[in-house]
Order: structure tokens, then sequence, then C-alpha cells
């Protein structure tokens, strides 16, 4: 049975994506009817990708626990994915990167589903950090060694690990809340989604200081706090799919709008590092699946352990 | 034995579904995209010339090809590995239309250049690999053999497109046998031709500098 406050979400954000197709389309007939105008271009490619991105967790929602853990088991892979190729990984990586994806990566997603905490909590960062390097160093290849062991281990707890948390957050119990954790995986998501790109609508508006010119020249002072203030009080305008009170959701989505900036920043230092512009090319206008998790990946540990700390009974 | 007509058809009919899976296989591992730089696809008779390091190079020039171009794209092989064993054979010839050449100078019945212009007499685009084998060196290009310099010089309305497949080396280094997901990518770069008079080795130094400069630069490297 599909919650009536989940019926509500999805319409409210199907309505929210028509609305913003209408504009595109307007825009697009008005300012790029031969696709010269890349900006117009890039907002469409962007907002049909909100659309599959829509679709998909809609499916996963209706598709309950199983579906959640595997869209987002779905979505390690390809990050992964993306986050390997950029590495240093040599020859004598071959079976610790095999078993990463093959091992490490369904092993994690399977804890969750089966809500061992216990286990999910430290099986990357204690276990898999231990063994992995085991794996590399028996090739007997010295060169880079500890540059490729740490690589491995970042992509690994950036891509599988925190990316966990997100259908992690289904195994809170919260008394009163039963039955409706995917609304917390929802107010995540949106808040996250709509923070980046208040920040990006805020930047292009009013954008003058630019906030981290080295890293991503894009991002502005004045997107940065526009877009924070703004998704802040949509998450506070969201307090009633949550178990949380409008000022308890709205300190919460500070706190991931904040980790999803910063986060952002870190994987862009990264892609500088590495001299690439995107991620990867899978999604039209969004680069790789890693654009576009990057401030989920570092929010959703965040959220999760707040939540778990703050509102649950053990 | 020649195959029973009934183990004819059902060979063709998995010919097809075979295709889709081992594609399907393909973009799981490397999700790989076409890019064209100062060349766009076309239904030119060409030659697709590129840097060998895996089995799978073929394969991924041949997935980034529209499924118009695939048909009349084959891929040049070595004889020897993919007569070695019935399920090769299969993938080889059914699947891929491959043009097989005999490697081994000294045992072999016909010169590969005659094989690979009588495909392209019969309007066949090739894959070529001029490196000849796969590349194991820690060059990112071996010198190419003579081949492509015969071909081109002899069917000069050939286009020769030069394609460098990046990553796919790391996806399976030799001897492995799991592949590592990694993207990878296949590079088309300006088409060349033999020009009038072209010394065989100035030609052959000029493809190969034309395919090394699609080679991707990364940095990072912690080297």
């Amino acid at each position: 049975m599909i919650h009536p406050d989940l019926l509500n979400l999805l319409f409210g954000v199907g309505a929210i994506l028509v609305v913003a197709s209408a504009v595109g389309y307007v825009l697009q007939r008005r300012l790029s009817p031969d696709g010269q105008n890349s900006a117009v271009e890039n907002l469409n490619d962007r907002i049909r990708a909100w659309w599959v991105m829509a679709v998909l967790l809609a499916i996963a929602f209706i598709g309950g626990r199983a579906g959640v853990v595997l869209l987002f088991g779905f979505c390690s892979f390809a990050a992964l994915r993306e986050f390997v190729t950029l590495t240093n990984a040599s020859r004598a990586d071959h079976w610790s990167l095999v078993a990463s994806f093959f091992v490490v990566l369904p092993f994690q997603y399977y804890l969750v589903w089966t809500d061992w905490y216990g286990l999910y909590s430290v099986f990357i960062p204690v276990y898999v950090f231990l063994l992995l390097p085991i794996v590399s160093v028996l090739r007997g290849e010295t060169e880079n060694y500890l540059v490729r062991v740490a690589e491995v281990q970042w992509a690994l707890m950036i891509c599988v690990f925190c990316a966990s948390h997100v259908p992690a957050l289904l195994n809170l119990d919260i008394p009163g809340f039963e039955g409706r954790n995917v609304f917390l995986i929802a107010f995540l998501i949106v808040v996250v989604q709509l923070s980046d790109v208040l920040q990006y609508v805020w930047g292009k508006l009013l954008g003058r200081h630019k906030i981290a010119p080295r890293l991503s020249p894009s991002k502005t002072v004045e997107g940065f706090a526009g877009g924070i203030a703004s998704a802040t009080l949509v998450g506070a305008g969201l307090w009633w799919m949550t178990p949380f009170t409008m000022l308890e959701a709205g300190l919460l989505a500070l706190v991931i709008t904040l980790s999803g900036f910063f986060g952002g920043l870190v994987m862009s230092a990264i892609k500088r590092d590495r001299g690439v512009k995107d991620w990867g090319n899978v999604i039209a206008g969004h680069g790789g699946f890693i654009d576009r998790l990057d401030s989920v990946v570092f929010s959703a540990p965040i959220f999760f352990h707040i939540v778990r700390y703050f509102w649950t009974v053990d | 034995m020649p195959p029973s007509p009934a183990s004819n058809r059902l060979r063709r009919a998995a010919v097809p579904a075979f295709a889709f899976l081992v594609t399907l296989f393909a973009r799981f591992v490397t999700a790989v995209r076409g890019v064209w730089i100062g060349n766009e696809p076309s239904d030119r008779q060409r030659v697709y010339f590129a840097n060998h390091a895996s089995h799978g190079d073929f394969l991924l020039v041949w997935i980034v090809l529209s499924p118009r171009l695939r048909r009349r794209t084959r891929p040049v092989a070595g004889a020897d590995y993919w007569l070695k064993s019935p399920l090769r054979r299969f993938i080889g010839c059914d699947v891929f239309n491959a043009v097989l050449i005999d490697r081994n100078r000294e045992t072999r019945t016909r010169d590969p250049i005659e094989i690979m212009r009588e495909a392209v007499d019969e309007g066949s685009s090739l894959i070529l690999f001029p490196e000849g084998t796969r590349n194991e060196t820690k060059d990112a290009l071996q010198p190419f053999k003579a081949g492509l310099y015969h071909l081109a010089a002899s069917r000069p309305a050939l286009e020769l497109v030069p394609v460098w497949i990046e990553n796919l080396n790391r996806v399976m280094p030799k001897g492995e046998f799991v592949p590592v997901p990694l993207i990878c990518s296949v590079i088309f770069g300006p088409t060349i031709q033999v020009a009038e008079g072209e010394a065989a080795d100035a030609f052959l130094e000029r493809a190969r500098a034309a395919l090394l400069a699609l080679k991707p630069v990364r940095n990072g490297s912690a080297a």
C-alpha cells in the first residue's frame, strides 16, 4: 500500500518537474531554437536528468526496501567505476579492485538490507581497510603503494560506504514513524538537490564574489548564502513528512546543505587534481554519477547518525 | 565434419542474442563512449586503425559505431587465436564476421594484405590493429607493421581513421580473467591518407603519430 504522504510527495515533485519542463521548453523556443544557447541547453539536459532520477526514485520507493537498496547499490557501482578510473591503481591492484566491485560493494549493501548495523558501520572502515592492502601487497609491487591503497580505500569510503547510508536510513527505528522511513530518504535527497539548484540559481542571479576560485570558479558567496538559506527554509517546510518539528527539520536541512556544499568542494578538488571537468559522461547535462551524488554522499552518513542518535530507540 | 542444417540455423539464431549480451556486458563494465575529434561517423568506406592492448579492443570500437555502420565493419584478427576453439570461432566468425589472417609468415598460404583487400573490395570497412599483436610493453604504442601502408596504397579511396582505445588495458590486464569495471572511451581522430609518392616508413610513422596524438593526457600520476 502506498502511503498517502508518499503520493503527495510524488505528485508535488511531478508538478515541480512539469513546471520546470514547461519553462525549459519556452526558454528553448525563445532563446535557443537551434540549440545555440548553451545555458538553456544545459538547463534542459538537467531537467531531463531530474525526470529520470525522480522516476527511478519513485519506482524504488514503491518497490520498498529491496528497490531502494538495489537502486543505491547500482549508483554505488557506477560511482565506484568512475572513481577508480581516475586513480593510479595498477596491475598489481587487479584483485583488490575486483574484490572492491564484486565482493565489498554487494556485501555492504547486503548488510544494509539485512539491517546488521554492527557490521555495516565498520565493515569498510575497519575490515576492508585492513584486508585490501594485503591483497595488493601480495603482488610485491611497491611503486606508489601507499598512494594506490589509499585511493582504493577512499573510493570505497565515498562511493560505497557513504552512499550506502542513504538506504540505511530505512533501518532507523523511530517511535511513531514506523513504516515511513522512506520519507527520510526523500527529505535528504530533495533538500540536497534543491540546495544544488538554488545555489546555481542564486549564483546566476546575484553572484559577484567567488567563494572558492581555485576549486570551483562558478560558485559564489551569494549563491552559497542564498542557496543554503532557501534550501534550509524549504527543508523546514517539509517537516510534515518527517519525524521532526519544523525547527528541527530546518536545522537538519542546514546541516545537510552545508555538508553537501563542502562535499562538492572536496570532490571538485579531486577532479582538478586529476585534470578532468566531470567524473564521467553517463548522464547528459550532469557529467557522471558522482557529479550528481557528491553532495548526497557527504551528507548521508552525517544525517543518518544525527537522526540515529537523537531520534531512535535501541 | 560439416555442421548439420539444424545446427546452422541454431547458430544463426544465437548470433543476435549473443551480440546483444556481449554488448550489454561490455557497456556494464566499461560504460564506453565514442568521442569524435575532427571527424564524424560516415558511410564512406573506412579503415579504423587502433591501438591494441586487449582481446576486447575491436568490440569497443564496434559498439560505439551505429548499428548501420557495424553491419559493414569487420575486424581484422589473427586466425591462430580466433580459430582455436569452437566458441572463439563462433564469436570471431559468426558474431563479428572477422577477416581472419594468418600471422605466421612461415606457414601461411595467403598474403594477409590480399585477404584484407578482398574484404575491402566487397565493400566492407575494416577495424585494424597495425601493431600486429597486443601491446604488452610499457610504451603507449608499438611500431606499426607495414600492412596498413600496403592496403592503403593499393586502395587509395579508403579513408584511414585513427582510433585510440583508452583504458581497456586496465580493465583486463594480460593474464587476468575477471574484468575490473572502469570507464573506457574510444576516440576517433581526423582521417589520414597516403600522400602521393610517400614511402612506407614515413607514412607509418605519420599514422602512428596521428594515433598517439589522440591519447588523452592525464594528470595526477603520483610518479
